[in-house]
C-alpha cells in the first residue's frame, strides 16, 4: 500500500501568542511552530500499515515555517520512505490553500492511501483532510481512529461521541482524517533525527503559494483575557491549596 | 438564491443529537434576520418519524435511502450537497462534530461556496460573518465571508438546545436524491462497553490533561481522587496516548460530563474538551500558562505547576 500522509507546522499550543499591530494575525515574528499533533497520529497509522501489509509511506509539508525540515526529518527517522517539501518560505496559508498544495502534489501520483490530521487549530476556512479529498474527489472519512486494510479498500473506525464508534468499508484510493493512530505515535530519539538529516533525502518541490480561494477574511483577532469571570487564586501553592479546600468545602464534596 | 437558512439535522441510533437542536435555535434567528425560512435536511433510512421533533424549522426535508441507515460520510454528503446546489440557501448551518466533519468541507467544495468553521456565532445581518475560536481556544476572530452565501461548521454551545427543541412538524416534503455508487459502506455501530467507572455519575471529577506530562504522574493524582472520593478523568491527548481508558475521556469526542466540582488540572481547555464538562456546577482550574482558555470556563483559577499543588491538596483533604 502506497500512503502519502500530510503534515502541517502549527503554532506551538503552549506558547504565549500575540497579536501583530493591525490586530488580524498572530504576531508571527517570534512564533514558535510544531507538528500538529493529528498529522503526528496520521503519520503513526501510516506507519502502523506500512509495518502491516508492506508498502512505501510518503510525507508532505508545506514549506511555511522553519520547523518544518525538521519535521519532515523526523518522519524520515520515525519510518517514512521519503518526505517531500512543497516550496520554501511560502509564509501564510489558510486551509484552501495548504488544500491546494497537497491536492497539487498528489494528483497523477498512485497514493493508494492520503492520511492527514483531521484538524489543525488554524483551520479557519475548513478542514484541510476533507477540502484535499473534495478537491481530488476520493471518498474520505474524518475522525477515523483505527484502520485494518484489506484487499482494493480499507476497513475504518470512525469515532462519534461518548465512546461510540462505526465501521465502514472504503474503496481505494481513498483520504482518511485520522483524530488517533491505534497506538501513541512513536518516539524516535533526536540521534535518529540527526542521522537522518546527515543523509539528506528531503526533496524540495518549486511551487509558489496557491491563491486563496477561500473568501473568509479576519475582521478582528482578540485574545480573551485569561480568567474573565474566574476568581484567580494568588500566592502559592500553600495558599491555593488552603482557597481551594474552601471551595471544595463550600459545595459541601470535603 | 433563497433567504433560507438550511440545517443539517445530525442523528444517530434513531435520536437527533443537541448539536441539531443548537443549530435550530441558533437558525431560527438568522433566518428572521434574512427573512427566509428555516429548512431542516434530515437524511437516513425511515427516520420521518424523527420530523416530529423539529417543529422549530419551517420546512424539512426528507431524503430517505436505506443505504444511508448509518451516516456515510459519502453518501450524506451526496445528498446535502444536492440539497445545497438546489435550493441555493443563503446560509448552510453544519455541526461541528464527528459528522459535520465529514460534510462541511464537501459541500462548501461541491457547491463552491466558502466553509468557515470553529463557528462560535454566526451573522446574517449585513455581510454574512461569524465569530470563530481558533489555536486551541486562545483566540478568537470576527470573519466575514466574501459571498452572499456560505457554509458554517459550528461548534457545540453556540445557541441553547432547548430553544430549538419543539414539537409539531412544520411542512414535510420527501425528496429524492441519487446518491450514486457508493466508495463507502457502512459495516456497523459499536456501542461503548460498559464497565469502567462512569465519570457521568461522579460528583466529584479530578481531570488531568497534557500539563500531567507522563503515565506516572497520574498515580499522583489518582491520590487526590481517592482522597476526595472522585474519579481521575482526562482531556483527549491523555486518552489518545492511551494512559487513561476512552471511558475517563470528557469532551466532544468524549463524554459530557456536570458534576459537582470539576477540577481541570494541566488541562488547556480548547473548545472540544470546554464542550463536556462547562456545565459542572463549580470549575476549579490549574494551569502554568496564565493564557490557557480553561481560565476563561472557570470558577476558580490558580496559575501555577499542579505538581506543587497536589500534594498540598491530599494533605488538607486527608485532614478534613
Amino acid at each position: 500500500m502506497n500512503i502519502a500522509v500530510l503534515l502541517r507546522a502549527v503554532p506551538d499550543p503552549v506558547e504565549e501568542l500575540e497579536l501583530n499591530d493591525e490586530g488580524t494575525d498572530l504576531d508571527r515574528d517570534f512564533l514558535g511552530y510544531v507538528l500538529n499533533e493529528f498529522d503526528d497520529h496520521a503519520l503513526e497509522e501510516a506507519l502502523l500499515i506500512k509495518e502491516d501489509v508492506g508498502g512505501t509511506v510518503t510525507v508532505f509539508a508545506p514549506g511555511n515555517a522553519d520547523e518544518v525540515d525538521q519535521i519532515l526529518y523526523t518522519a524520515l527517522a520515525k519510518g517514512a520512505d521519503a518526505a517531500k517539501k512543497l516550496g520554501d518560505d511560502l509564509g501564510l496559508l489558510d486551509a484552501h490553500a495548504q488544500a491546494a498544495l497537497f491536492a497539487d502534489a498528489l494528483s497523477g501520483g498512485d497514493h493508494d492511501l492520503v492520511l492527514c490530521g483531521v484538524q489543525a487549530s488554524d483551520e479557519l476556512d475548513g478542514q484541510v483532510a476533507t477540502l484535499v479529498a473534495a478537491m481530488l474527489d476520493r471518498p474520505h472519512v474524518a475522525v477515523v481512529v483505527g484502520t485494518r486494510p484489506g484487499d482494493g479498500s480499507i476497513r475504518v473506525t470512525k469515532e462519534y461521541w461518548a465512546g461510540i464508534t462505526a465501521d465502514y468499508d472504503v474503496d481505494l484510493p481513498a483520504v482518511l482524517g485520522i483524530q488517533a493512530a491505534r497506538e501513541a505515535p512513536r518516539y524516535v530519539a533526536v540521534a535518529k533525527i540527526r542521522q537522518a538529516q546527515q543523509a539528506g533525502g528531503l526533496e524540495e518541490i518549486d511551487v509558489e503559494a496557491p491563491e486563496s480561494t477561500a473568501r473568509v477574511k479576519v475582521v478582528e483577532m482578540r485574545i480573551p483575557e485569561a480568567g474573565e469571570g474566574a476568581e484567580m487564586i494568588e500566592g502559592d501553592e500553600e495558599a491555593a491549596a488552603e482557597r481551594i479546600v474552601e471551595i471544595l468545602r463550600a459545595a459541601g464534596v470535603v | 438564491m433563497s433567504n433560507d437558512v438550511l440545517v443539517y439535522v445530525e442523528h444517530l441510533e434513531g435520536a437527533v443529537t443537541d448539536s441539531t437542536f443548537e443549530l435550530l435555535a441558533l437558525g431560527r434567528g438568522l433566518a428572521s434576520v434574512k427573512g427566509g425560512e428555516l429548512v431542516a435536511a434530515l437524511v437516513g433510512s425511515g427516520v420521518e418519524s424523527l420530523a416530529g421533533e423539529l417543529g422549530a424549522a419551517d420546512r424539512i426535508l426528507v431524503v430517505d435511502d436505506e443505504r444511508l441507515a448509518i451516516f456515510d460520510p459519502q453518501g450524506n454528503a451526496r445528498v446535502l450537497t444536492t440539497l445545497v446546489r438546489d435550493r441555493e440557501p443563503a446560509m448552510v448551518l453544519v455541526p461541528y462534530t464527528s459528522q459535520g466533519m465529514d460534510l462541511a468541507a464537501d459541500v462548501a467544495v461541491g457547491a463552491d461556496l466558502p466553509l468557515v468553521s470553529f463557528c462560535r456565532a454566526v451573522r446574517a445581518d449585513g455581510e454574512l460573518g461569524a465569530t470563530v475560536q481558533l489555536y486551541g481556544g486562545k483566540v478568537e476572530a470576527d470573519v466575514v465571508v466574501d459571498a452572499d452565501r456560505a457554509v458554517f461548521a459550528v461548534l457545540s454551545g453556540a445557541a441553547s438546545a432547548e430553544d430549538g427543541r419543539s414539537g409539531g412538524a412544520g411542512n414535510v416534503e420527501q425528496v429524492a436524491v441519487d446518491v450514486g455508487d457508493l466508495a463507502i459502506r457502512a459495516a456497523g455501530v459499536t456501542l461503548p462497553e460498559a464497565g469502567d467507572v462512569d465519570i457521568a455519575t461522579q460528583e466529584v471529577l479530578v481531570a488531568v490533561g497534557r500539563g500531567i506530562e507522563s503515565e506516572d504522574n497520574i498515580e499522583e493524582v489518582q491520590e487526590l481522587a481517592d482522597a476526595l472520593g472522585a474519579a481521575v478523568a482526562a482531556s483527549r491527548p491523555i486518552v489518545d496516548q492511551g494512559w487513561l481508558p476512552k471511558t475517563r475521556q470528557v469532551g466532544k469526542s468524549g463524554l459530557k460530563v456536570k458534576p459537582k466540582v470539576y477540577l481541570a488540572l494541566g488541562i488547556s481547555g480548547a473548545p472540544e474538551h470546554v464542550e463536556g464538562m462547562r456545565d459542572a456546577a463549580t470549575i476549579i482550574a490549574v494551569n502554568t500558562d496564565p493564557q490557557a482558555p480553561i481560565f476563561g470556563v472557570a470558577h476558580y483559577g490558580w496559575v501555577g505547576d499542579l505538581f506543587d499543588l497536589v500534594p498540598e491538596l491530599v494533605d488538607r483533604v486527608e485532614g478534613e
